[in-house]
């Protein structure tokens, strides 16, 4: 198991007149609830692992978008620690918390949060602006981005002579300008039409696959999530129902409310051999799968198979296991568990 | 519901009380009818105890006379800059030229040909007609006033934005400094300050701070969280974040309130030709008190011209939307308005160099209508004399004596709980207590009579323009195009300082209360016109279909949704309207009213600092009161009506 960059000790915030007061209240009642107080986020565990990407996923007002603001610190945790490459980012000076933005962390609004009176190039170079880097130097490095975002020859138009999926390229741009390790998006395609939606998830992909990051990245759409995440959070009312992969998510949900989720979605696309694989009975016989592949990527052959049981490789090409054809038709077909 | 029902209730039983008290008027102790002297407190004394501890004792006259002496030196600059006062730095005064093609270039590269032609214009008008040296006084003052303004408005309102604590404090100064009349920030400055260009300035950038706060705490708190947490993010300290990602996209609100400081300025700084101020304001007031009208109304339309160039410019800038160019390796191509200007300027320098008359317009030069307009006013006051007169007979006659009559015939304490009804109609007990207090204070002060003078007037002024507004405002709504030219009206028409109305109702009806209560009903009707009809284009067309889907008749439409749906916002122009009266009745004074405003002008030319902040506060409680009882009001049907 690879190093946690961010973990999560018991995180709760509480917005109300005296949120310590009403936490230490909740601790000897726990089924209180008090008018003017919201309970956005209720003891999260949670540990993010170096350059994986999590995937927060819950309705509007589960708390996703408070917990992603507890993790850098933009609003105050009331109870429990938040730990950012072992540091307790609570105990940061105002100047040690600015210093580690500057270097460490991006993020990605939902609005896209861009400055409207400064140029998509003056955007950009903001935070470079913010360290203090001479302007040819933060010019050359905000065009690189632009660049790479595909917004190469933009670089004088305002915000508000774009269209929002050109702004929010502006905004993904910009969070990359200091190459920070830790990547926060908070719901940023969700204020996009569904083709421009998907189009931007393509593009985030491929950002993703050039840069080795850690990415927390925040949605209320479940298929989103099944497609770019590593590891899914699923949070309702604050709490953290399951945190698993989506394969796990899928077949074995924790609980109602996830099954309820999962229940409309088409497993066989998000589902991989290599979840259903299971030690081998007998010795490898014929042709084997690859474990990364999904069962709707090999549904033609799963349904014309003969054999009972199929030898599973790894992506090196050494046989790990087997799937039986039974169990893999059953997710196919939507009759597993 | 249970809750208003309740509230009838009550008024209805303070209602029957007051009716009581008016029969029962001639078996009520004399100490009912006018407050008894126990009750009237020595306000004035009091006040004038503190200023003179505050003058004397405390030396704030030395801070004072520190900080005029900071804006005279500045307003010297200014005036030889602008009309050749012979002070340092001794450069001026610039061609009137140089200034005409600056100002056309400003419009020109704020908004385009029109607006560069309005503003270039206004300035030729002004030389060409010789009123260039009163028009520079007046500009020089707006110059120096107007920075200031900003910049203590800017701080106060980041202060007020950091701290809710000092917000708290200076939200109801802010409500009390908006509503008192102009005269009564003239009388602490006279003291303080005395007569002259300097008591002019700094009692126009005190009144003219207040819409600058206003407006840049609306901006800051207007900043998308969203634009905050990215700059967080990127890692902006505190200064950063205020510097460069509040302020800058608070841009526009922070920028229409320094167009209302400009308007603000403009409005005081003629108005101050009462202390002493030289320029347009004092010319039009002699011109005035002499009843030349031909060459009061060439400086009227200086004045209009002034404010509609330096709104105009303002307002297009805060609205100027960020452009981006298209990519130009060129210097000269990137820069070539400030070429074209700087080469504009250096003609006019070189101009102004050869022909004196590029320099300045010699009075025997200038130009005059003045003859023609008086020639066309005899004719047209011959002409319309038989239907004026007939008016100001039947007004004064059948209309204001009653009126006014009725008003003070009402004992006070009828007065009292009238309001407690009202005010307990509209927003139960708070309401009834805050109606009860702000007119208590009133009676208090010992100036019943001439409140109530003044409270006829408002209440006429705003009755007759509302009979004349709100047809008007219905008409005009019926079609987009119409309205939008209605609107341009009367948003020009707010522009122009209250001043202004008083030349034309002077010309039709002398000098009386008729020419008083005119001049107060054109400046009440624009902002119900306005809000009238804003309210009524932005009733939601989902709701106007939904009605017309149901059969509804235009009569029926226009009862039942447009008018209940517009409403909150003609409220709004309500308030407005009433606030502009109050105003408009104090400075209309100085043509003969028996009313407050009077007595505050005397205040003024007798210092009297006390009595002349009594009278301010008096009047401005009764905009406070009308301000809260139309804000509750229009909250609730807002409420009701679910917007």
């Amino acid at each position: 198991m690879t190093e946690s960059v961010i973990s999560c000790h018991n995180v709760s915030k509480i917005f109300g007149p005296n949120p310590a007061q009403h936490l230490a209240n909740l601790k000897a009642d726990p089924s209180l609830t008090q008018a003017g107080y919201v309970h956005a986020v209720r003891e999260v565990n949670l540990e993010i692992r170096r350059g994986e990407m999590l995937v927060v996923m819950g309705l509007s007002g589960s708390g996703k978008s408070t917990l992603v603001r507890c993790l850098s610190r933009l609003i105050e945790i009331t109870g429990g620690t938040v730990t950012v490459e072992g540091r307790d980012i609570a105990t940061l000076s105002e100047p040690d918390l600015i210093d580690l933005r500057r270097r460490k962390m991006g993020m990605v609004f939902q609005s896209f949060g861009l400055l409207p009176h400064r140029s998509v190039l003056e955007n950009v170079a903001f935070p470079l602006e913010m360290r203090g880097q001479d302007r040819a130097t933060r010019y050359s490095r905000a065009r690189e981005m632009l660049e790479l975002v595909g917004l190469k020859g933009r670089e004088d138009y305002f915000p508000r002579e774009l269209s929002g999926g050109q702004q929010q390229r502006v905004g993904i741009a910009r969070s990359l300008a200091v190459e920070p390790d830790i990547w926060f998006l908070d719901e940023p395609f969700s204020a996009l039409d569904p083709l421009i939606r998907r189009e931007m998830q393509d593009e985030f992909l491929r950002l993703k696959g050039m840069m080795n990051k850690t990415i927390v990245f925040i949605t209320h759409d479940f298929d989103e999530a099944l497609r770019l995440a590593d590891r899914i959070a699923i949070m309702k009312d604050g709490r953290i129902e399951q945190c698993d992969t989506p394969d796990k998510i899928v077949l074995h949900p924790a609980t109602d409310y996830v099954a309820k989720f999962t229940s409309e979605i088409d497993r066989a696309r998000v589902v991989h051999i290599g979840s259903l694989v299971r030690p081998l009975t007998a010795p490898p016989s014929g042709e084997p799968v690859p474990a990364h592949r999904t069962i709707r990527d090999l549904a033609r052959q799963l349904i014309s198979d003969p054999r009972v049981e199929i030898p599973v490789i790894n992506a090196q090409g050494a046989v790990i296991g087997s799937v039986l054809r039974q169990a893999a038709l059953d997710v196919l077909l939507g009759d597993a568990q | 519901m249970e809750r208003d029902a309740r509230f009838a209730g009550t008024a209805k039983l303070l209602l029957a009380l007051a009716v009581g008290l008016m029969v029962f008027k001639a078996i009520l102790p004399q100490g009912m009818i006018r407050p008894p002297e126990w009750l009237v407190l020595p306000f004035a004394d009091w006040i004038n105890v503190v200023f003179s501890f505050l003058q004397n004792d405390l030396g704030l006259m030395a801070v004072t006379r520190a900080f005029s002496a900071v804006v005279e030196w500045l307003l010297n600059v200014t005036a030889n800059l602008l009309y050749g006062k012979s002070r340092w730095p001794n450069l001026g005064p610039i061609p009137w030229s140089v200034i005409a093609v600056t100002a056309f270039m400003a419009g020109y590269a704020l908004k385009g040909w029109r607006l560069g032609l309005i503003s270039g214009g206004t300035f030729v008008w002004i030389a060409l007609m010789g009123q260039w040296k009163w028009a520079m006084e007046t500009l020089s003052v707006i110059v120096v006033a107007a920075p200031f303004s900003v910049i203590l408005g800017l701080v106060l309102a980041v202060l007020a934005w950091r701290s809710p604590r000092f917000e708290r404090v200076l939200n109801p100064i802010l409500s009390i400094a908006q509503s008192l009349p102009h005269f009564a920030y003239m009388i602490p400055v006279v003291v303080f300050i005395g007569v002259g260009p300097k008591a002019g300035a700094i009692v126009t950038i005190i009144f003219s701070v207040p819409p600058m706060i206003r407006m840049t705490l609306l901006g800051l708190k207007k900043v998308p969280e969203e634009v905050i947490e990215a700059a967080k993010m990127s890692g902006a300290t505190r200064w950063q974040l205020l510097t460069r990602a509040r302020i800058p996209t608070a841009r526009s609100e922070i920028l229409i309130g320094v167009n209302q400081v400009i308007m603000q300025c403009l409005a005081m700084v003629v108005l101050a030709s009462f202390i002493g101020m030289p320029g347009l304001g004092q010319k039009l007031l002699q011109l005035l008190q002499s009843l030349k009208i031909g060459l009061s109304v060439e400086i009227g339309i200086t004045i209009i011209l002034l404010a509609v160039t330096l709104d105009r410019l303002t307002k297009a800038w805060a609205l100027r939307q960020p452009m981006h160019e298209a990519a130009s390796p060129s210097w000269i191509t990137r820069n070539r308005l400030l070429l074209i200007w700087l080469t504009l300027c250096a003609i006019g320098f070189g101009l102004a160099h050869v022909f004196p008359y590029f320099l300045e317009v010699e009075r025997r030069q200038a130009l005059s209508v003045a003859g023609p307009v008086d020639a066309l006013m005899d004719h047209l006051i011959r002409l319309i004399t038989p239907v004026t007169l007939w008016l100001r007979w039947f007004l004064i006659t059948w209309v204001l004596i009653p009126m006014r009559d009725a008003y003070l015939w009402l004992p006070f304490t009828a007065v009292l709980v009238l309001l407690a009804a009202l005010g307990w109609a509209i927003g139960g007990l708070r309401s009834a207590l805050i109606c009860v207090a702000y007119f208590g204070l009133i009676a208090a002060s010992g100036w019943w009579d001439r409140a109530m003078i003044t409270v006829y007037m408002v209440c006429i002024s705003v009755l007759i323009a509302a009979i004349l507004a709100i047809p008007l405002a219905l008409w005009g709504a019926r079609n987009p195009e119409r309205a939008g030219r209605i609107l341009l009206i009367c948003d020009t028409a707010q522009t122009f300082p209250s001043f202004i109305y008083l030349i034309p109702v002077i010309m039709l009806f002398g000098v009386n209360d008729v020419a008083v209560v005119a001049a107060v009903v054109v400046f009440a009707a624009v902002p119900l016109v306005r809000y009238t009809i804003e309210g009524l284009r932005n009733v939601p067309p989902e709701m106007i279909e939904a009605a017309n889907m149901s059969g509804a008749t235009q009569a029926q439409l226009l009862w039942h949704v447009r008018l209940p749906l517009a409403l909150p916002t003609m409220l709004v122009g309500a308030n407005q309207s009433v606030m502009f009266s109050l105003f408009m009745v104090i400075i209309a004074a100085f043509i003969g009213t028996q009313d407050l405003g009077q007595e505050m002008q005397r205040a003024l030319s007798s210092t009297d600092v006390g009595k002349g902040l009594v009278l301010g506060f008096a009047v401005a409680f009764m905009g406070l009161l009308t301000d809260h009882l139309i804000t509750r009001w229009s909250e609730t049907r807002k409420r009701a009506l679910g917007i």
